[in-house]
């Protein structure tokens, strides 16, 4: 058991500090390792298990949670998560506590002012890539700009009335034949 | 140094675990930009959007990466920690509990639409935050010109993101240090 958690981890851990774009390019070696190499779980599981990840909250990269539950029950999950999550974050904290020391320095607001508009161009387009993504559902194109419009019209409305408002409408309007 | 509040790990937990929770669709950063600057005014959006940056730089999952930048900027290694695990509580129970029950659920009339609706609507309001980063990043000509090239580099035409981070980033910030020596 020690040695099915030992390997999960070790297997892991390198995927995740080897993502750099975020979850989605964790997908193809977390396959290749789960599926060819490994041996843990077959296409056809790999790909429900996958199917699963997308419809629950988190980052997609939980799908390795998962992969670890499959094999190793709720240690294997516990093992997995951490080895996805602890490294990338220590480095992640590692560079944030530079960063930070040299707060109000010169160089720092030029770095500061100059990434601003680099994190915003990001963020847009990730935006584009989800949209993409869902964009085979006409329905759910309607609820991305009607959501966008109602928050623009209406801030202070929680996140959480949106989410079942989309659910909502879009088994309305499924249930409508759409 | 700037003195920014004191914020309670309590409150850093109860706003992460909100959002990792309903974080469908992986549309986090815009619901951490709403939370953390619009709604508590945590952190600058500078500051938040500058820490965007660095977050997708870095390899790993951006939403814990942008979780942990956060937290570290408010509360040092107990903020960051705090945050991370979180953002992470909701998520970890909902897929175990999904991945169970999944079977069962999945083959009611429906529900698959409805987890897309809910998927498009955590993309609707990324939208919503995502512009108004824009609005609020792009004063001025050169910062507006960095944002819609790293934009339709990322975005469109789908150029490798780091390699496009190593391109754009040194450009923008060597013009913001020599904007600031000129206007000394």
């Amino acid at each position: 058991m020690i040695e099915v958690l030992l390997r999960l981890a070790l297997v892991l851990a390198p995927i995740s500090l080897a993502a750099f774009g975020g979850a989605a390019s964790m997908y193809a070696p977390l396959q290749h390792q789960a599926v060819d190499v490994q041996h843990w779980v077959t296409l056809r599981e790999f790909l429900d298990l996958f199917a699963v990840s997308r419809v629950t909250p988190g980052p997609g990269s939980l799908l390795g949670t998962l992969i670890g539950w499959k094999i190793a029950g709720f240690a294997g999950a516990v093992v997995a998560t951490l080895a996805l999550y602890v490294p990338s974050s220590t480095l992640v904290f590692a560079v944030g506590t530079v960063w930070n020391r040299h707060r109000g320095k010169k160089w720092h607001t030029a770095l500061e002012a100059g990434l601003a508009p680099v994190g915003a161009g990001l963020l847009l387009a990730g935006v584009l890539t989800l949209v993409r993504a869902l964009s085979e559902h006409t329905s759910s194109i309607v609820v991305i700009l009607a959501v966008a419009a109602i928050m623009a019209w209406r801030a202070k409305i929680h996140p959480f009335i949106f989410l079942l408002g989309g659910g909502v409408v879009c088994y309305i309007l499924y249930l409508a034949g759409y | 140094m700037e003195q920014t509040p004191r914020v309670p790990l309590k409150s850093i937990y109860r706003v992460f675990f909100e959002i990792g929770l309903f974080s469908f669709g992986g549309a986090v950063s815009g619901w951490i930009q709403r939370e953390v600057v619009e709604v508590r005014k945590w952190m600058s959006h500078e500051d938040f959007l500058s820490g965007i940056a660095l977050a997708q730089i870095m390899p790993g999952a951006n939403a814990t990466n942008s979780a942990v930048y956060v937290g570290q900027r408010l509360r040092g290694i107990a903020g960051a920690a705090t945050a991370l695990t979180a953002m992470m509580t909701g998520p970890f129970v909902a897929i175990l509990v999904a991945a169970m029950t999944y079977q069962t659920f999945m083959k009611l009339p429906g529900f698959p639409q409805a987890m897309i609706g809910t998927a498009a609507a955590a993309v609707g309001m990324l939208l919503r935050t995502s512009v108004t980063s824009a609005r609020v990043s792009a004063r001025g000509l050169v910062p507006a010109l960095v944002m819609a090239v790293t934009f339709v580099a990322v975005g469109i035409f789908r150029f490798p993101l780091l390699a496009v981070i190593c391109v754009v980033a040194p450009v923008s910030v060597g013009l913001a240090f020599w904007a600031s020596e000129r206007r000394r």
